[in-house]
């Protein structure tokens, strides 16, 4: 065993020295190569930040939303809805919710504005009261001044001292939230308090049972719509996963391209390169040995390529926002204020990417690699 | 000692372009002596050199050293062999360039992964032997001609070989670097090793290190001497 690790210490020396000595050409395919796993990597940090962040958020969500629909669009809930839902056995904290949108001109963002349920004590806020997502309190500049202003589209001014900024923890769904009193939701969109609700949110006594629940509900609410939790995680996860799939077969056809390329540079040796393994057979190296070496510098730029692909990817989606990927990811559903991912890599992804960008360099390069290694030892007598 | 016998070696056999370099060859080379394969270009000689070597497997008959057949090896006992009994100097030196004297001198014993302070030490008390210890760090390509063949002699040396086998080693030397060779030759069988050189250059033929000339022609030995008797 020690005379293995020895002999490979002394094979990946010499590798190290040859690669040097073509640093050019090492250099573009490692450019190249990092080019490749970059983007591949970065596909798969932001999709799988964005579904570990909705997951995270949606633990906290509602069982089950039901909406009205009017001429097939939502609408708001008459809040008489709200006791017609409270006599279906199975459910509890029936309770109407006031949410909206509000785009702000001046900075070009979108925010929503949302009254909170009660159900959390950290987010009670009194009237006169905001409290602000990350996002706003940026985009606003808010984070010292500690009021919020906002004008209607109609020319008046409202004001609200800020109670407390939120986190960036589950960014993507409280980094553009204003929540604000009953009262102040109502004022500010002009709804009279007889106007019923956004929607009606619920839990259900039995997690088992909320399919149940929901065709109740539909029997009971032929116009409502009936979203549950479940259906907005298989949402967010299907529009994320169909634009990775998408991106990542895009991505893999480019891997390959660049597997064609790597096999065409090393069914390449010049001249000079095959003299040297000549004269490596002639002066002992074994086969195994070439083979070894050959292996070490395939390995070596692949792992290095590898790693410098993974870290820039990890900069570009958690430290810059996924740039260049942003518009193809999120499509239509652009968030802005921009909600910045909470890093999340788990080891299976690592794990996958790199068996999905190192063993295809790897093999793409061992046929030419077994063609060297056979060359002819008396190649340097001739 | 290495005994040839009956070999023949055919390159492109069965093509058009198939050629007989070596035919139904046979010859004995004595250990501790320095041999000369004698010959103009293409008399087979340095095909010969290659098979001793190990290099390359005749088409047929057999070589032996020391009694044992080493022309029918399998390839990782050939890369062993030319490893372990047989140094190599090559007409062109063939050293790899980019890499330091001190490199090129170790690369022959990596395979074997020796102690690295030891091998490092073998390698510098080879070129301290040649007197290119100064040299140990110099890239090989800023060697001059005489440094270049003397580096390729302390690789030959690395791993202690029985047998040195020197292909054409004056080809590219003038009249002082062959001088210098020739005291080099004598150096090394002083040390008791065993060297067949191809040559067709009377400074080496005619010297008085050479115990035995093997003389060949149109891939066959016309004539062996052993030089003094």
């Amino acid at each position: 065993m020690f005379h293995w690790l020895a002999r490979q210490r002394y094979l990946m020396d010499y590798t190290l020295a040859a690669m040097w000595r073509r640093k050019w050409r090492n250099l573009i395919l490692l450019a190249v190569f990092t080019l490749v796993v970059f983007m591949l990597a970065s596909v798969s940090f932001f999709g799988s930040a964005v579904r570990f962040e909705a997951a995270h958020a949606l633990r906290f969500a509602p069982e089950v939303m039901v909406q009205n629909l009017v001429l097939g669009r939502h609408a708001m809930a008459p809040a008489d809805w709200v006791e017609k839902l409270k006599g279906i056995r199975g459910t509890r904290h029936v309770r109407g919710r006031l949410w909206g949108y509000f785009y702000d001109a001046a900075n070009g963002a979108n925010y929503t504005i949302m009254v909170p349920d009660g159900t959390d004590p950290s987010l009670k806020v009194a009237p006169g009261e905001v409290i602000v997502g990350a996002g706003v309190a940026d985009v606003r500049e808010v984070r010292k001044l500690r009021h919020l202003l906002l004008l209607r589209p109609d020319g008046k001014l409202f004001k609200w001292r800020i109670r407390r900024i939120l986190s960036d923890d589950s960014a993507l769904l409280t980094h553009d939230l204003v929540l604000l009193a009953e009262a102040d939701f109502r004022a500010f969109f002009q709804l009279p308090k007889d106007f019923g609700f956004t929607d009606i949110a619920m839990e259900v006594r039995n997690p088992r049972e909320v399919l149940t629940i929901a065709a109740k509900i539909s029997r009971r609410l032929p116009n409502a719509r009936v979203i549950t939790r479940e259906d907005i995680l298989r949402t967010y996860e299907n529009v994320f996963s169909w634009r990775e799939g998408v991106l990542q077969a895009l991505l893999l056809a480019s891997l390959a391209a660049f597997a064609i390329f790597a096999f065409d540079k090393a069914s390449g040796l010049s001249a000079e390169e095959r003299r040297e393994i000549g004269i490596l057979k002639a002066l002992g190296w074994d086969t195994s040995d070439i083979l070894a070496m050959k292996l070490w510098e395939g390995a070596l730029l692949a792992l290095f390529a590898f790693l410098l692909g993974a870290v820039a990817a990890y900069a570009h989606v958690f430290f810059f926002h996924a740039g260049v990927l942003e518009p193809v990811l999120k499509g239509w559903a652009v968030l802005y204020p921009r909600a910045p991912l909470t890093p999340h890599i788990d080891r299976l992804q690592l794990f996958t990417l790199a068996v999905l960008t190192v063993v295809p360099y790897v093999a793409a390069t061992l046929v030419p690699v077994w063609k060297a290694a056979i060359t002819d030892p008396e190649i340097v007598m001739r | 000692m290495i005994e040839i016998e009956n070999v023949t070696r055919i390159y492109n056999e069965g093509r058009p372009n198939e050629v007989r370099a070596l035919n139904e060859v046979s010859l004995t080379i004595p250990d501790h002596a320095v041999t000369v394969l004698k010959g103009p270009s293409g008399s087979g000689k340095t095909t010969l050199l290659s098979l001793i070597g190990c290099l390359a497997r005749p088409t047929s008959g057999r070589i032996l050293l020391d009694g044992e057949i080493i022309s029918a090896l399998p390839e990782h006992f050939m890369a062993k062999m030319r490893r372990e009994r047989f140094g190599f100097v090559f007409q062109r030196f063939h050293l790899i360039r980019g890499l330091s004297v001190l490199d090129n001198v170790m690369i022959p014993a990596y395979p074997a992964a020796p102690d690295y302070r030891e091998l490092r030490e073998r390698a510098m008390g080879a070129l301290k032997r040649l007197k290119l210890e100064h040299r140990a760090q110099m890239k090989v390509e800023l060697l001059s001609g005489g440094e270049t063949q003397r580096v390729a002699i302390a690789r030959a040396l690395i791993n202690d070989p029985d047998w040195i086998l020197a292909d054409e080693p004056t080809a590219n030397l003038d009249s002082a670097l062959v001088e210098q060779l020739l005291d080099e030759i004598r150096m090394l069988k002083r040390a008791g090793k065993s060297l067949v050189i191809t040559t067709h250059d009377p400074r080496i033929i005619d010297s008085d290190v050479v115990d035995v000339v093997a003389e060949m022609a149109d891939g066959k030995i016309v004539s062996v001497t052993e030089v003094g008797k």
